[in-house]
């Protein structure tokens, strides 16, 4: 049980404060209801430039970092398709440093030519070092673009392309700034040794004179059911021949989202799984296989990905995988194996909830996605989850409609 | 209106009490000892079971990887899957590693699944069978996943440098190979776990939430009888031989697009005397966010996503290894800049903010690094497993608060002259 308390300032802004005197530690998270679904087409990977260029000072501090450094702190972010997320950890008695350059850069950056130009050069040689020059480094590229007709989870967080990015102008860094890094848009979430009186204090203090903005309301395109099996090769310099295949699923708030998060599990989620226990150790065609999806705000992918034994033919890999699919969509999971996946999530819930940092960045996301409450309801909607839902759920889960395969050939 | 110009007043790192946890110590009925950090915050659980079982006591390549690897692949009563089925069903971790020195066991777990767990690790650690068939998907895995990883230069250059630095004939620069794959043999990992994971080389570590009769558990499981029986290991430093020509490149990938940069240089390891003050002096130049070389080479001139320096931790002898993924085109410039402020550091004295800077850090990172049991029982184990206790602890963070920058100054004069160190682009 995650113990917190919740107000919302004037301006827009929610406030969480999570309360723990074990530690001497406070953590600062911010997290913004923006990510690179809502980026325009012609300029993906935005998103995450921009989040390079919230390091490079606001309108009153010219450096983020330095004086943070200076108070023992720590600090980093991510984004992701859906939303962004900025986190400081430091000593809770500098906690005010923290709130003083947080506020500052959502008051407002110092938008400079400079900066722009470096993260520019920056994220290209991130984008190279994870996508580019990596053997299957351009998978994702593909299989997204593969799977999505409309949806803008059609492109990858770090973008579509390199000129995207190389393009990205000083314009553009404005327009995004006040539309999304708003009071209103945005979850502030103080935890470790602080009081909540002393967090209400803080926040009115740096936070509270913010214009507020407009909150954007978010209109995306709708991804239409897939009506028919998607397919593509692809022939590159690597070793080892590999296959994927993806499936649509239903999205991080939807019902049946739990159902489809074990149903993963069961095929892959530790080394006793079916796909590693049939496909890798008893056949002996894959010398991995994963399964796995990103939770995904809305609707997602079902992955499963392997690479092949050398010698294996890749439709005998694709029957074997398929075979099992058959399996789950025809017989019930037994209960034993059920309760296997269910104590897995309860173990990885609680390991999760371990770490200061982990507990106030998934507040944050739980109050993004609706209610900061539903963090302590999570493990009970998979508790809930039973064989006759999974087994539902499978059906259309991997309708061979619905599917998306990237054949993976070592050239 | 608050001025926002003005930053808060902060808390100094020299006014930090850091203290480290100590720990509970009991002994097993046969003299295995358990070291022990209590908190009852959460209700999970780590325990670590190590072994003098590392690559450094292996006569044939990957053995002690090997043996590491495939004990928890099947035992004489369970096979693989058995083994694994009981530990996912309770939603378990568990873990084995294998480093230099030490290889290792680790589960975390509930604590209110432990009591039905520890069979399970019992098994795991006393009664391995290596069944041949489980060798051979180990074996034809390992060279697909190698075969995939010879293709990242990253990993190229990694295997590089050390050999370069410790020669490949040393643990520290022997590298794995499809050939060494291929010669494993069930009955050569047999002995070698004979021989190494014996009760009387087993040194315990727990931490998080506790069962009340942890002690008893442990002693039933591990504390009884004196398993795979007595077995000195005797450990003595071996011969490096580094390498003499100091320039390497290497071509990889043709069409790459980014080289591996790497530069390094031997250097004492962590009982030498300026072994700590290496660690301040490294955090300036390349241990941080905000380093010499990520403000340099990053921020102002954005030729990589990152650059790092860092100090291996190795027993023997130690290194300082620089490494960063850069553009093709500016591989050559960024080595010219890594040289570039080396040599500032052994011309110019650290200004005084910057130390300031570099000294709360440190400290504001060792306080977060501290936060939780398993964390703290991670320190201990650290300095036990090397011969240290607290006082090196303590010494060190007497160095971060004191060290001068004209100590920083002398430092850098001694280890950072550029022709001291080897380089490395791998494309």
């Amino acid at each position: 049980m995650i113990h917190y308390n919740k107000f919302t300032l004037a301006n827009g802004l929610r406030v969480i404060v999570h309360e723990d005197h074990t530690t001497p530690m406070a953590v600062v998270n911010v997290m913004y209801d923006v990510g690179a679904r809502d980026e325009d087409a012609s300029k993906t990977g935005f998103a995450h430039l921009f989040e390079h260029l919230m390091f490079g000072g606001s309108i009153n501090i010219p450096e983020y970092d330095e004086p943070l450094q200076m108070a023992g702190g720590e600090n980093n972010a991510f984004t992701t398709s859906d939303l962004t997320n900025y986190y400081i950890q430091l000593p809770a008695e500098n906690i005010e440093t923290a709130f003083w350059l947080e506020s500052d850069r959502m008051l407002s950056l110092a938008f400079s030519e400079k900066s722009l130009d470096v993260q520019r050069k920056v994220v290209s040689e991130e984008f190279k070092e994870h996508y580019i020059n990596k053997p299957y480094g351009d998978v994702w590229h593909k299989m997204r673009d593969l799977a999505y007709a409309v949806h803008p989870y059609k492109w990858m967080t770090i973008g579509k392309e390199l000129s995207h990015i190389e393009n990205a102008s000083l314009e553009d860094v404005k327009a995004f700034f006040f539309k999304y890094y708003v009071p209103s848009n945005a979850i502030l979430v103080v935890g470790g040794q602080v009081t909540t009186a002393q967090v209400k204090m803080l926040a009115e203090k740096w936070f509270g004179d913010i214009p507020s903005g407009q909150r954007t309301q978010r209109n995306l395109p709708v991804e239409p059911p897939q009506t028919a099996a998607h397919k593509l090769e692809v022939k590159a310099n690597v070793p080892l021949d590999a296959l994927y295949k993806c499936y649509h699923m239903p999205g991080r708030t939807a019902k049946e989202y739990y159902a489809t998060d074990l149903i993963s599990d069961i095929l892959g989620g530790g080394a006793s799984s079916r796909l590693n226990q049939v496909l890798v150790k008893e056949k002996k065609l894959f010398s991995n296989i994963d399964c796995y999806h990103f939770g995904t705000l809305d609707a997602g992918l079902l992955t499963i990905e392997g690479k092949l034994v050398k010698g294996v033919k890749m439709k005998d890999a694709e029957k074997a995988i398929q075979e099992e699919i058959d399996k789950i969509q025809q017989t019930a999971i037994p209960e034993r194996e059920l309760q296997k996946v269910k104590n897995r999530v309860e173990s990885m819930l609680a390991f999760e909830d371990m770490g200061l940092l982990n507990r106030a960045n998934n507040l944050a996301f739980y109050e993004l996605i609706g209610d900061a409450a539903m963090m302590n309801e999570e493990f009970g909607q998979y508790e809930a989850v039973t064989s006759a839902e999974m087994h539902r759920e499978a059906q259309h889960l991997f309708d061979e409609k619905n599917s998306n395969t990237i054949y993976y050939y070592a050239g | 209106m608050i001025n926002r110009k003005i930053a808060p007043e902060i808390k100094d790192a020299t006014a930090f009490d850091i203290t480290l946890k100590p720990y509970e110590k009991v002994t097993l009925d046969n003299g295995i000892p358990v070291y022990i950090i209590k908190s009852d915050e959460q209700d999970t659980l780590q325990l670590e079971l190590v072994f003098p079982g590392g690559s450094w006591y292996e006569t044939e390549n990957l053995v002690a990887s090997a043996t590491n690897f495939l004990m928890k692949n099947g035992s004489s009563i369970h096979s693989a899957l058995e083994i694994n089925e009981n530990i996912d069903y309770y939603g378990a971790y568990l873990n084995r590693n294998s480093h230099h020195e030490y290889a290792t066991y680790t589960l975390h777990c509930l604590t209110k699944h432990f009591e039905t767990l520890v069979p399970v690790l019992q098994e795991v650690i006393q009664d391995p069978s290596f069944p041949e068939e489980e060798l051979a998907i180990f074996r034809q895995n390992m060279k697909q996943r190698l075969a995939v990883n010879l293709q990242k230069c990253d990993f190229v250059a990694n295997r590089h440098i050390d050999k370069y630095l410790f020669g490949e004939f040393h643990p520290y620069g022997r590298v794995s190979s499809m050939d060494a794959y291929d010669a494993l043999q069930a009955p050569i990992l047999q002995a070698f776990y004979k021989q190494h994971y014996t009760y009387n080389n087993c040194k315990i570590f727990v931490a998080g939430n506790l069962p009340a009769n942890l002690v008893q558990l442990l002693n039933n499981a591990f504390g009884q009888e004196k398993w795979n029986g007595d077995a000195s290991i005797v450990r003595a430093d071996m011969p490096v031989l580094a390498a003499e020509e100091k320039k390497f490149r290497i071509f990889n990938d043709e069409n790459g697009v980014q080289g591996a940069v790497r530069v390094a240089r031997p250097f004492p390891n962590r009982y030498h005397p300026d072994f700590p003050k290496m660690l301040v002096l490294n955090t300036i130049f390349g241990g941080y966010f905000g380093s010499r070389l990520m403000s340099n080479i990053r921020e102002e001139k954005g030729y990589t996503y990152g650059i790092h320096s860092q100090l291996y931790n190795f027993r023997q002898t130690s290194a300082i290894n620089i490494q960063t993924e850069a553009g093709r085109d500016v591989c050559e410039a960024t080595i010219e800049e890594i040289y570039k402020e080396l040599r500032t550091l052994q011309q110019e004295i650290v200004p005084e903010e910057e130390l300031h800077l570099v000294r709360n850090f440190m400290i504001g990172s060792i306080l977060g690094d501290l936060d939780g049991a398993f964390e703290v029982i991670q320190r201990w184990k650290n300095l036990i497993l090397n011969g240290l206790d607290e006082n090196y602890f303590y010494n060190n963070i007497k160095v971060i608060k004191t060290i001068t920058a004209e100590e920083l100054q002398e430092l850098a004069k001694e280890y950072f002259t550029p022709e001291d160190f080897y380089e490395l682009v791998v494309i």
